[in-house]
């Protein structure tokens, strides 16, 4: 199908931005996902903004945060040599997200406001409890990433507001990292993933991060797994039981790509993978 | 409301007015006559219109035109020069990697910058590389064989994993 029909305003800064997002304007980013929801009128804006000019592709460690702007694209952080060194677990979790062709437009502020319950980027900001900062007409403010996602497709982020930046904790250095998914075809997306962080000192493991995505309407953090983990050896056994741990803190439903019980099953299984990566990587 | 856009499209200046909701896929074809740019499914997932964007790979389905202005787009016409076929183009011609040749300017497009990212990757890269393309005759493999001739010959190096397997 085509769109249906609407004005294209770009914004040259991000006031102008917000400006225009206060009077109903929808931000096209990489348009990896609204254009084909455009094409296939599923949302049928009056104005389409386009932000793509705007000075928010920076992507660069500040302190202990890896700080990434809102245009940069899922390539560049996949590829950056900043990111594999500093957060490998978030270069690794890219390379899932589609295509090269998808990659090469896609932003990670797109990928966030668009809060696909199965996307592996909100996982992964979840997991290392990343901070969003938004812009609105009132000013900035930061959104941790454990209340932005609400649900799918719906964040915490105002009509009115810009996702500006995301601020990520650099994880302890020397930790491994994993990510396992379940999709129908090569990266395409997932119906389940799993990613997960590991630091383990002198045997035991010392910090431990699991997130999963496609098991609930929001990407969810696996707290009771990772206190299975911390302190204990990571043997077969402790990752099997911290991976048993996730399906109870699931919440999937039955859809056309697959039914609630195998993304619950598929949860564990795909944690257990994950940790093995991490604590071998 | 139109809007004027100006680009580079296979090394050719071009302009052309267009409406906002114009995909480039759709400009490329209805406005530029480059009907080498297939479109199959309009939501970026069976390949087919992938081309060249500021000389990295795009959906033209999922950019509207407006936002090319500016930039560089090259699509399967451009691929050939003056009619003579590329190294890659060949290696399809020769190893039968197109029957109705509707996904073939995507692949193209996707199969040029891995070699120019990656002279010699390996088989697991190339079959990575061409998942976001669908292909409704060939069964791959002679796509998979094709690329694999055009390129570069000698061992892959096993260091860079550009794409995961
Ligand atoms: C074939 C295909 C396969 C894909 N596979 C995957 C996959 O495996 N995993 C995955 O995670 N994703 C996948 N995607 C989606 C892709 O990651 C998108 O890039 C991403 O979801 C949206 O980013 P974008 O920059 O393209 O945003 P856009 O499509 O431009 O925008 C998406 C939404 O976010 C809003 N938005 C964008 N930027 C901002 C901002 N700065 N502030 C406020 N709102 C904003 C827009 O208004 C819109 O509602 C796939 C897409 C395609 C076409
Ligand atoms: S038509 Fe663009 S990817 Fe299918
Ligand atoms: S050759 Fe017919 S779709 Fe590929």
């Amino acid at each position: 199908m085509k769109a249906a029909p609407f004005a294209y305003v770009r914004a040259a800064g991000v006031g102008e931005a917000v400006a225009a997002l206060s009077e109903g304007a929808l931000v096209l980013a990489g348009g990896q996902s609204l254009v084909p929801l455009l094409n296939m009128r599923l949302v049928r804006p009056h104005t389409v903004m386009d932000v793509n000019r705007l000075d928010l592709a920076h992507l660069h460690r500040s302190g202990a945060d890896l700080v990434l702007g809102a245009l940069t694209r899922h390539r560049q952080v996949e590829t950056s040599p900043l990111v594999r060194r500093d957060v490998p677990l978030l270069a690794a979790a890219m390379s899932h997200v589609g295509y090269v062709a998808v990659r090469n437009r896609g932003t990670t502020g797109g990928s966030i406001a668009h809060a696909d319950p199965a996307a592996e980027l909100p996982a992964v900001c979840v997991a290392l409890d990343a901070s969003f900062t938004v812009q609105g007409a009132r000013g900035r403010r930061e959104i941790p990433a454990g209340e932005f996602f609400l649900g799918p497709h719906r964040t915490a982020l105002a009509a009115d507001e810009l996702l500006v930046e995301t601020r990520v904790p650099v994880p302890p250095v020397g930790s491994g990292h994993g990510v396992a998914e379940l999709s129908r075809r090569a990266n395409d997306l997932a119906v389940v993933a799993v990613v997960a962080c590991v630091a383990v000192s002198e045997g035991t493991v010392t910090y431990a991060r699991i997130a999963v995505a496609g098991a609930a309407p929001t990407p969810i953090r696996a707290t009771v797994a990772e206190s299975v983990l911390l302190g204990r050896t990571p043997s077969a056994d402790v990752i099997a039981s911290a991976a048993d741990a996730v399906a109870d803190a699931t919440d999937p439903s039955d859809d056309l790509r697959a039914p609630a019980a195998y993304r619950r099953e598929m949860a564990v299984v795909l944690t257990r993978r994950a940790l093995r990566q991490a604590v071998t990587s | 409301m139109k809007l004027t856009v100006t680009c580079t499209v296979n090394g050719r200046e071009v302009r052309a007015d267009c409406e906002p909701r114009r995909t480039l896929a759709d400009f490329l074809r209805h406005d530029l006559g480059l009907t080498g740019v297939h479109v199959g499914c309009e939501q970026g997932a069976c390949g087919s219109c992938t081309v060249l964007l500021d000389g990295a790979t795009a959906r033209s389905c999922c950019l509207l035109a407006v936002q090319v202005d500016g930039a560089t787009v090259t699509t399967v016409e451009g691929l050939a020069d003056n009619g003579v076929l590329g190294p890659l183009q060949e290696a399809f011609r020769s190893h039968h990697a197109l029957q109705c040749g509707f996904c073939t300017p995507g692949m193209l497009a996707t199969a040029t910058e891995l070699l120019r990212d990656n002279p010699r990757p390996t088989e697991a890269q190339i079959r990575t590389a061409l998942s976001g393309h669908l292909c409704r005759c060939t069964g791959y493999q002679h796509i998979v064989d094709a690329v694999k001739a055009a390129a570069d010959p000698g061992e892959p190096e096993a260091g860079e994993e550009q794409h995961r397997s």
